[in-house]
């Protein structure tokens, strides 16, 4: 947790920056929008209930709005039709959020390189992070959640500023 | 109970309908029906209520781009529709196909004799461009509403991004929107 | 009547507010929605009770549904015109895709119509591996059905209890084939590959291990007052209009229709098990829930038949005009290199010819139709899916229900838009 140093023995104080201390609130509730699409949403949902579980990271439920959360994992394939609804999702969610492209199709297009599917949901929202796998294993969108976290405990001041 | 006997569905069409019915066929173990598109009603309904036919469950209805060949008994129909019925009391199948040709191509809706032909119709309406009289709701289904074409037939492009290598990265780059924020 | 309500001054550019009008509704909805007695409520694409990205327009008199217009397509993948590109091969990879929770039946009623088409022979060993894997799908997505059904109407530890025990079934998918889903492991000609030695006892384990599970499931929910409350009188459907409607499946058979193309058109084998079709009788959401619970209990049953007698042999068809040659021989035969090299750059020919192959997959009848073009690439490949059917008939089964019968509505009649849309 960065610099930590307690001072007075027992008194329990800890000092540390700000930035580490923002961010550590950050990545250790982060709540995620529901957003599952297709297939990639019942290994997400997998991810969630038993076995391998998503509230130990502090996302215990999924919001069903988009105000209320700051994640959102866009897993599945995103058709032409709903890339509006994605893009008035995403607008909704309050500032700050992340954005999690999970599998292939939401990455690049995936398995589906045709008239109906958008070639990566990078070109309507932009991606923090994106996991690879058709769909991936709950471990690798744990590895996915936990490389957002190290990216959210990396940011600094300058990042908040600007957005 | 007195179930009647099963009849021969293309034998018995042939004698009650006589020339609606332009051609029969089978291919492992499927018969098939060919008749003109307008009659597609009548014979439907006729399969579904005579004794020993009994055909009472709409399995399916696909449509067939054959461009850019022309197929059909008088060998001008770009697109075929086809009927798949199922008898559950004697468990067997039949199948309806009918040729349209590639201008204004269009029959009757079936959604009289079976409720669930309306989506199955909507669909061909929306993919292939085939249109149904009076179906009561043609509005597009699959693709959004304003969308142009009809992706299903033959000529309608696949629409694929090419392949990003590295040597066409930057050519690709150039036209992918990317969001920035 | 104008819809817009945010003075123009005030519209932010990046949303999306609709220009039309209740016009374009005309016909569709009730006259009492064009003078707004009646609310018109959209309950949009991401929604967490619809199961996927289901737009229902919601015509409503306070509470009840007055009219309700379903509108699919926000998952509309176009698989159907990705296959007319690729092999026959290739083309089962993309088949995984489509109905999600069991993918194992999508594979096989392709492979199906692709056997049926090109006259190909299926071993006994792998039609008794089909079975297995079909059975093991249908246990899967009942139990996805059961938590997220379970979920919508407040009964969360359901939830967690089935994904504990899916990820059983997922493990031994895995053994299999090496991928927890998206296997892609039943293809044309049999199995990809044959068993591994781990995957008999765990399959016993399994199947040791589920019956008690279902008792909890059922002691948690059937006999429930609240569930009971929620569930019985809702929805019903009378069997005519369920066969009007086109629907198949549990859903059919709760109102009272006893089809199933496992008895009526086997298909791999199945006429040599003992198991029954469990009926219901009043066509509502408690019933459709009742029928797929006993559905856990029969295939189980099945499964205790088919891995006692699994016979020796190939697990794939020996015909090396459809099916490659195995690796090792590749060494010491030149035919099978010749076959090898034909198969995975060209592909097979199939005649020009229409087939329509149809499996009992665990939402209902799944129908695939085939034209070949006499070369390597389908003409044409359409998938009659249950979903597709059920969805049609949300609609009508919905009418004079609160919304939070629909809720119940839509989770008993097990719809997956992955299916439905393709």
């Amino acid at each position: 947790m960065g610099i930590i140093s307690s001072k007075l023995g027992n008194l329990g104080v800890v000092t540390t920056t700000l930035e580490d201390a923002v961010n550590w609130a950050r990545t250790g509730a982060m709540w995620p929008l529901l957003f599952g699409l297709a297939c990639c949403a019942i290994e997400m949902m997998s991810t969630q209930a038993s076995d391998y579980d998503l509230s130990r990271f502090g996302m215990e439920l999924n919001r069903a709005s988009p105000r209320q959360s700051d994640l959102i994992i866009v897993a599945g394939r995103v058709t032409r039709k709903m890339a509006p609804v994605l893009r008035q999702l995403y607008d909704q969610m309050a500032s700050p959020k992340w954005v999690i492209s999970m599998g292939d199709c939401a990455s690049c297009g995936g398995v589906y390189n045709n008239y109906a599917i958008v070639q990566g949901v990078d070109e309507i929202i932009p991606v923090d992070v994106y996991v690879a796998g058709c769909p991936p294993r709950p471990e690798q969108l744990i590895h996915g959640i936990m490389t957002l976290q190290e990216k959210v405990k990396g940011e600094r001041w300058a990042d908040w500023i600007h957005g | 109970m007195n179930i009647p006997q099963a009849l021969d569905p293309v034998a018995t069409a042939r004698e009650a309908l006589d020339a609606i019915i332009l051609d029969s066929s089978t291919f492992r173990n499927e018969t098939t029906l060919i008749i003109n598109p307008l009659d597609i009603v009548t014979v439907t309904r006729f399969l579904r209520d005579t004794n020993g036919l009994v055909y009472n469950y709409l399995s399916d209805i696909s449509a067939v781009d054959y461009f850019p060949e022309l197929r059909g008994p008088n060998g001008e129909g770009r697109f075929a529709v086809s009927y798949h019925l199922y008898s559950m009391l004697y468990n067997r199948r039949i199948r309806i196909k009918a040729f349209l040709p590639e201008e204004n191509p269009s029959l009757p809706t079936v959604s009289v004799v079976w409720q669930a032909a309306e989506w199955l119709e909507r669909e061909i309406i929306d993919m292939m461009g085939i249109t149904f009289e009076d179906h009561p709701d043609p509005r597009r289904l699959l693709m959004p509403e304003d969308w142009d074409g009809h992706p299903h037939r033959r000529d309608y492009p696949l629409g694929y991004e090419s392949i990003m290598f590295s040597f066409n990265k930057n050519e690709i780059n150039k036209h992918k929107p990317y969001a920035k924020e | 009547m104008a819809t817009s309500v945010v003075p123009a001054a005030e519209k932010s550019e990046s949303l999306h507010y609709w220009e039309g009008s209740v016009e374009q509704l005309r016909g569709l909805v009730s006259e009492r929605a064009m003078t707004g007695e009646t609310m018109l409520l959209n309950m949009g694409p991401h929604h967490p009770s619809t199961h996927g990205v289901l737009r229902l327009l919601l015509e409503l008199d306070g509470e009840q549904i007055v009219t309700c217009l379903p509108d699919i397509g926000y998952l509309h993948t176009g698989i159907e015109k990705n296959i007319e590109s690729k092999t026959y091969e290739k083309a089962v990879t993309l088949t995984d895709r489509m109905d999600y929770l069991s993918p194992m039946s999508n594979n096989m009623v392709f492979s199906l119509a692709v056997e049926k088409l090109v006259d190909l022979d299926v071993p006994a060993r792998a039609q008794v591996i089909r079975v297995i894997c079909l059975e093991l799908a249908r246990i899967a997505s009942h139990l996805v059905w059961l938590g997220t059904h379970a979920l919508d109407m407040g009964a969360m530890s359901v939830f967690l209890y089935c994904f504990r025990e899916r990820e059983y079934i997922l493990d031994m998918f895995e053994m299999l084939s090496g991928q927890r889903m998206m296997g892609s492991y039943i293809r044309p000609g049999g199995v990809w590959r044959d068993l591994v030695p781990e995957f008999l006892p765990a399959l016993d384990r399994f199947i040791n291990y589920f019956p008690a599970k279902i008792d909890d499931y059922e002691s948690l929910l059937t006999n429930n007052p609240i569930w009971i409350d929620r569930t019985q009188g809702i929805g019903v459907v009378e069997p005519e209009e369920a066969l009007s409607y086109g629907m198949s499946g549990p859903t059919l058979r709760a109102s009272g229709v006893n089809w199933d193309i496992r008895k009526s058109e086997p298909y791999s084998g199945y006429e040599q098990y003992a198991f029954d079709v469990p009926l219901g009788e009043h066509g509502d959401v408690y019933d459709r829930f009742y029928v797929r619970i006993q559905e856990f209990r029969e295939s189980l049953r099945i499964l205790k038949q088919a891995m006692k007698n699994i016979p020796e042999g190939p697990f794939r068809s020996q015909n090396r005009k459809f099916v490659p040659p195995p690796r090792a021989e590749l060494g010491s035969s030149m035919e099978a290199v010749i076959h090898h090299f034909k198969l995975w750059t060209e592909g097979y020919a199939a005649p020009d010819e229409e087939v329509y192959a149809s499996i009992e997959s665990p939402r209902g009848e799944i129908g695939c139709y085939l034209h070949g073009t006499g070369g390597n690439k389908p003409r044409r490949v359409h998938f009659k899916t249950p979903s597709f059917m059920h969805i049609s008939s949300l609609g009508k089964i919905s009418r004079g229900h609160m919304i939070a019968d629909l809720v119940g509505i839509i989770g008993s009649v097990d719809i997956v838009l992955g299916d439905s849309d393709r």
